[in-house]
């Protein structure tokens, strides 16, 4: 079950966010927050997107930022910010409002989680809903309770 | 038939990819073995795949790699996955 993923506080909405990276860091910083990573892993994800550029920009609007399995990492984990405005990352599926963020402590644990979350993404109306929600319980139905 | 979903690390978009392919090959009813792997695993592969799959920022670190190339830019796009890997596989 992707619910399972999600610790408590990991899904935020706000209205806006300085930059592309702030908006990561904050996404990030969530997965710190709710148990699953510890804090260098926010640093490896940085450090990766400035290696990479915005690679894990993989839909129109949509961000998935993570970094490699580490030691850093404590449990498979999800977490979204979503901001009512965009920000740019530079990448041709800008402008980004669902800055999801994971993380996995090996090369294995996340497949399941990842296979879930594809197969959600891929229905019908959720990238919309998630996009255009006018309030947290409605993301919070979306992604933990499978309701669209 | 053998596909590589490919990204930076292997671990993330390349997973993403490699499920959503994998249904969007069940759509079209063809068989294929998709395998998620990272651009350096791809340049280094043993046995090369016939077909990459890959988002567009990564194109560039593919240069040079013997297989057909196709860039994906919604991974979660049954629809532009199912069109493209028709088109590469038929």
């Amino acid at each position: 079950m992707l619910s399972s993923y999600f610790g408590p506080g990991s899904i935020v909405t706000q209205g806006t966010s300085p930059s592309f990276v702030a908006a990561v860091t904050q996404s990030v910083s969530l997965l710190v927050a709710s148990g699953k990573t510890e804090l260098s892993y926010v640093d490896e994800v940085l450090e990766s997107l400035k290696t990479l550029g915005p690679y894990f920009v993989i839909a129109p609007g949509l961000a998935l930022a993570h970094a490699k399995p580490s030691d850093s990492v404590l449990a498979p984990g999800m977490a979204l910010l979503r901001l009512d405005e965009p920000v740019i990352s530079g990448s041709a599926n800008d402008p980004v409002s669902l800055i999801f963020s994971f993380c996995s402590p090996n090369a294995s644990e996340h497949m399941e989680m990842l296979g879930d979350f594809g197969q959600l993404m891929s229905t019908d109306q959720v990238m919309n809903n998630l996009l255009n929600a006018s309030a947290l319980s409605v993301i919070e139905d979306i992604l933990l309770k499978n309701a669209l | 038939m053998l596909i590589y979903a490919v990204c930076g690390a292997g671990i993330g978009t390349s997973v993403l990819l490699k499920s959503n392919a994998e249904r969007a090959l069940s759509m079209l009813g063809i068989e294929a073995e998709v395998r998620a792997v990272s651009i350096d695993e791809a340049r280094g592969a043993d046995k090369m795949a016939q077909v990459i799959l890959a988002t567009p920022e990564i194109l560039d670190q593919l240069a040079g790699i013997p297989a057909e190339v196709i860039a994906i830019n919604n991974i979660f796009d049954l629809g532009e996955l199912g069109e493209k890997l028709k088109a590469t596989l038929s």
